[in-house]
């Protein structure tokens, strides 16, 4: 039993509820201990999970036995696997971090009862997204998508400061909206072809007005949720001004939900509209948003800021190769750039945001200025930063790189040079705005300013450097990330 | 001649489109939740319109059991919604999401 | 994996392991960095010494990671590379003798050291390289680890000049970038081979061959100093001496040209190269660089900038030789390789010492310098003789070489080049070795420093004595058998395929 897939699909979804629940039982200084026991099962079912679909191929489950269309299936291939160990992988860190973090010696006992909240939300997100990564029912995603946004709405609240109450209300207004739009293309669909599962979707699309319509609706509402140019507006101020946790676990994480959806949506549901110029204006926005999100990062004076605007200008990468995943030859590079780059940005984001909350505990506030001189106090905070600064730059050995690789590969294989140009100046604007961090980290400290600080715990550092690391080593995910995408086969690929 | 079910689909379109447009044009968080409120409320009406099949066979089960979740979906959004807007209020002595500067 | 096909990731390991490990080291664990540093070293040539009777059998020791569909991570010690990595892990060991006696006492010195080796095992990984993307992994990795040694002072000018650098290398590293992936669009996996690559892809679309060319050239050019693309190096000065030694004589600098031989011999092959018409605009740009290169010298007073223009001068002069079709251009060219490194590391050692001990940084500042630190300026008098081209030094020989190899391809005017370059050359090194012996000091020196009798700190003194020496002896004993002749010409005979 325990080598089925099919087995430990639910429990994917189930342990990290039940541990959530369990924290709201147990006295509120077990949180911690309850967190990382359910974190342990889950982790373990979806090591289980993944090294059996290695060996089974993919698997189905069919929820209380109903089966679809009536009732809701959990499935699980290859891209899917790769997005539940991206969550068990970085989500553990980040909780290893967030133990730190909060028992750090500066906070007030206050602020402490409010952070114990983070540990049930956190296992809610946790349960959501492997629900959301799992689920083959477009209405279900719905209800993952809306599960996913109330518990990031939670955590970013989290802080409790003015700012970032309004942060998270506008998220949360920009969340729902989105939802609002994606349930109405479900809507649309089930009116037109009769089912919502997504395989039955698969084998009877046509490319009707109502198909068009609802992949509007659908793609609007993703596009709101991923933060894709120029649906941005919201994510800076709520990543910004979370908890540094928080906005790890936001932008390694839940933007990715929104966007796997979307990824899936255009390749099994909506692939009958690949010729037309929808793929070419996600192409155009993503290009935009590297642009734009870049020089945006370049000029900000405050650090969390600065890493936010490059989660909007990164987000533009997971577009711009959209036409090329209906075009036969490159479709395979393509989906594997993609999803590599989720990979990387995920590791190196959580590394980056991880390592500035390290360095703001320490200096107070989180301008830029006040960086000078720190690699002499916080060595390895500061070199998780310029390693994951490498990977988001794309500059060699990252798997940043072995993404851009792919990506530009592709592009230029179909002669698409505009993008292979964008591509490579968002590199080098990525490059730009990484150094403006990491130069006055290694100027000569102000001795006065270094004697004041405290250091921050060796936990959250060892974190921090430990994503940045995996971010380094996904360098040899290439080969891996193509041999499990060909599993259950997404894409051009599945369809034939 | 428009049929029932398609003036109730577009009837559904129009809450929608005017929930979207009171969200963006109102300021007060209020507002906005409700305006919310009202968007989703043309979503289900369009689901539900889908389920009509014509006088003589019985309605479509599965949208209105869509429906169903989707209400006690809205309603936990609203309730989230409403704690985050009244600690807006109970903190900055205002329920908008601009600030003093802004306005 | 094997023991042999192990060896040659072994060589990136010997100096990459010790390197993260000195991060995690206390400040104050001087004997354990300092036993790190040195065993690290002397594994690497140790390794070294367990290849060369293989090597010597035309064995070829790989290892390959997968890495991407088709392409692999190689790791290959061939003839070419094997000269790049004797010439990098034995000055290697120098630097790291010199730097332990230049900073061992001054603050960040864990950060200094473990980049410093992560440094040298990105240009071993760069001379190890099997394929285009291999190299180019390493090259941008080389521009990463460089970054926090250049900076390592953290003044102003310390940033300043680390920002040039970046804004050049990683501009070139994009160049590069898109030569090497418009390379593998167009002829699928590649790797380089001895006496070239791309002689089917060359008979079937000598077009794109020669648009992909200007990428690779600009990409390493830009590392390699190539006027108008040199503007970082002097700039790049105000690292610490350690640091600028490594740079011009193995590291960054040399990257540059150790690639675009590489690209020439091993990937375009030098046939094709010469059949496509491309070598010639390559000796164009590298004779311009040699002479604008010393005529810059010429005005500098700061020692180390001087030598910084210099070596923007002297690094040409290896591809003037890849440039040049023939034999004995060649294989001068190589040998300047070597010879080069030699004789820059042992210029900034000296330079290093004299503004270590006795506060100099100026070329006005030395009158009499001779006198009060003879050994060393013995050894800066070898060297200089050397970059001029006087026997019997290493400079002599390979600039013979290279004399004799322009005529041989019949650019006559290349010859004029050499010469004037020389001159230009003994211009601007003979007014210091004139200062330093000759006349008598003015007044105090700047900041002096007394360490017992010696007239240094030995372990500032011992490197240059001993590249001193070498740079002598590899002009003397140029062609014994086994010497680094024997070797060149080896390769070089494989290179043009006879």
């Amino acid at each position: 039993m325990i080598f089925e897939t099919a087995f430990w699909l639910p429990i994917g979804i189930m342990a990290p509820l039940l541990a959530a629940l369990c924290t709201f039982l147990a006295p509120q200084r077990m949180s911690p201990l309850v967190t990382m026991i359910g974190a342990g099962i889950t982790f373990v079912a979806v090591g289980f999970l993944s090294a059996s679909l290695v060996r089974n191929g993919p698997a189905r489950h069919t929820v209380g036995g109903w089966g679809a269309p009536l009732g809701i299936d959990l499935a699980v291939d290859g891209l899917a696997a790769l997005m539940l160990m991206l969550t068990a992988v970085v989500g553990a860190a980040v909780a290893l971090y967030a133990y730190g973090y909060f028992n750090f010696s500066g906070h007030g006992e206050e602020t402490k009862r409010r952070y114990a909240s983070f540990w049930p939300l956190w296992l809610f997100l946790w349960s959501a997204l492997n629900a959301l990564f799992l689920s083959r029912d477009v209405f279900n995603l719905y209800v993952t998508l809306e599960l996913v946004s109330f518990a990031a709405v939670a955590l970013t609240a989290l802080a409790g400061k003015p700012d970032v109450l309004r942060a998270a209300m506008r998220y949360l207004l920009v969340s729902l909206v989105g939802s609002l739009f994606y349930l109405m293309g479900v809507a649309y669909l089930y009116g037109e072809f009769g089912v919502l599962d997504i395989d039955q979707l698969k084998k009877t699309v046509t490319a009707t007005p109502s198909l068009a319509a609802a992949a509007a609706l659908m793609t609007v509402g993703l596009m709101m949720k991923t933060a894709l140019f120029p649906l941005h507006f919201w994510l800076p101020p709520a990543h910004a001004n979370a908890i540094a946790p928080v906005s790890a676990l936001l932008s390694a994480l839940v933007v990715k939900g929104s966007f796997y959806i979307l990824l899936r949506a255009w390749l099994e549901i909506f692939y009958p509209l690949s010729h037309t110029g929808a793929p070419y204006l996600l192409t155009g926005l993503g290009g935009a948003a590297i642009l734009w999100g870049s020089l945006q990062a370049i000029r900000q004076v405050r650090l969390k800021l600065l890493i936010a605007y490059s989660t909007v200008a990164q987000i533009g990468y997971l577009f711009l190769l959209t036409p090329l995943l209906f075009v036969k030859e490159q479709s395979p590079i393509a989906l594997s750039g993609i999803v590599c780059f989720i990979l990387a940005h995920a590791g190196a984001k959580a590394a980056a945001f991880l390592s500035a909350g390290a360095i703001q505990l320490v200096t107070g506030d989180d301008r830029i200025s006040s960086l000078r001189g720190l690699m002499q106090m916080q060595p390895l905070a500061v070199v998780a930063f310029g390693a994951a600064g490498v990977s988001l730059a794309a500059l060699p050995p990252s798997g940043g790189f072995i993404a851009k690789w792919f990506m530009l590969h592709a592009a230029l294989a179909h002669g698409d040079r505009l993008v292979a140009a964008i591509i490579v100046v968002g590199g080098l604007l990525a490059a730009i705005y990484v150094m403006r961090v990491v130069a006055p980290l290694f100027r000569q400290p102000d001795d006065a300013v270094l004697h004041r600080l405290t250091l921050a715990p060796k936990t959250m550092t060892l974190t921090a450097l430990g994503l940045a690391v995996l971010a380094l080593l996904l360098s040899f995910a290439g080969i891996p990330v193509m041999e499990m995408l060909s599993i259950g086969a997404v894409g051009i690929l599945g369809i034939e | 001649m428009i049929g029932t079910s398609t003036l109730y689909t577009l009837a559904g379109v129009l809450l929608f489109g005017m929930g979207l447009y009171a969200l963006i044009a109102y300021p007060h968080l209020l507002r906005k939740i409700l305006a919310m409120n009202v968007m989703g409320t043309g979503v289900f009406m369009v689901l539900i319109s889908i389920a009509y099949q014509g006088p003589t066979q019985r309605a479509d089960p599965i949208p209105h059991a869509l429906v169903i979740t989707g209400i006690v979906v809205a309603v936990c959004a609203t309730g989230l919604a409403l704690t985050l807007a009244t600690r807006i209020q109970a903190l900055t002595g205002s329920a908008r999401l601009e600030t003093d500067e802004e306005a | 994996m094997d023991w042999e096909s192990s060896l040659p990731l072994l060589l990136f390991l010997s100096s990459f392991a010790p390197g993260l490990v000195i991060f995690f080291l206390e400040e104050e664990a001087h004997t354990t960095r300092t036993v790190l540093n040195l065993f690290g070293a002397l594994l690497k040539l140790a390794l070294l010494a367990i290849m060369v009777p293989g090597l010597l059998e035309r064995k070829v020791y790989e290892t390959r990671l997968p890495l991407l569909p088709e392409i692999d991570l190689v790791l290959r010690a061939d003839s070419l590379s094997v000269l790049f990595i004797v010439l990098s892990a034995s000055l290697w060991l120098v630097t790291t003798i010199y730097a332990i006696g230049y900073l061992e006492y001054s603050p960040n010195r864990s950060r200094f050291f473990g980049f410093f080796s992560l440094c040298v095992s990105s240009t071993m990984g760069i001379a190890l390289a099997g394929n285009p993307l291999t190299f180019l992994i390493f090259y941008e990795m080389l521009t990463i680890c460089t970054y926090p040694l250049v900076v390592h002072r953290g003044t102003p000018q310390a940033m300043h000049g680390g920002r040039v650098y970046l804004a050049y290398t990683l501009s070139g590293g994009v160049v590069l970038l898109i030569g090497v992936i418009g390379l593998y669009v167009l002829a699928g996996p590649v790797e380089f081979v001895d006496g070239g690559a791309l002689d089917a892809i060359g008979a079937q679309s000598p077009e794109a061959l020669r648009w992909l060319y200007p990428f690779f050239i600009v990409g390493f050019g830009v590392k390699a100093a190539l006027v108008p693309l040199h503007g970082w190096l002097p700039r790049a000065m105000v690292a610490p001496a350690p640091v600028s030694a490594l740079l011009h004589a193995v590291a960054v600098v040399k990257a540059g040209a150790f690639g675009i031989v590489r690209v020439i011999y091993d990937l375009y092959g030098i046939n094709l190269a010469h059949a496509l018409g491309l070598i010639d605009p390559l000796l164009i740009a590298a004779a311009i660089t040699i002479v604008v290169g010393s005529l810059f010298a010429l005005n500098q007073d700061d020692l180390k900038k001087r030598l910084a223009y210099s070596t923007v001068s002297q690094v040409s002069y290896i591809i003037l030789g890849a440039a040049t079709f023939g034999l004995f251009g060649a294989i001068g060219g190589l040998l300047h390789l070597v010879h080069q490194g030699v004789m820059k590391i042992t210029l900034f050692f000296c330079a290093g010492n004299f503004a270590e001990t006795l506060g100099i940084h100026k070329v006005s500042e030395m009158d009499g310098v001779g006198r009060r630190m003879p050994l060393t300026m013995a050894a800066f008098t070898i060297a200089a003789l050397g970059m001029i081209g006087v026997p019997p030094t290493a400079g002599f020989i390979s600039k013979w070489f290279l004399g004799v190899g322009s005529l041989q391809a019949q650019n006559d005017w290349v010859l004029g080049v050499l010469l004037t370059s020389s001159l230009l050359n003994a211009a601007y090194f003979l007014p210091i070795l004139y200062r330093g012996w000759f006349k008598s000091q003015q007044g105090e020196w700047p900041e002096e420093h007394i360490y017992g009798r010696m007239e240094t700190h030995w372990m500032l003194l011992f490197p240059p004595a001993v590249t001193g020496a070498f740079v002598l002896l590899l002009g003397l004993l140029a062609n014994l058998p086994l010497g680094l002749l024997r070797w060149v010409e080896f390769l070089i005979l494989l290179e043009y395929r006879l």
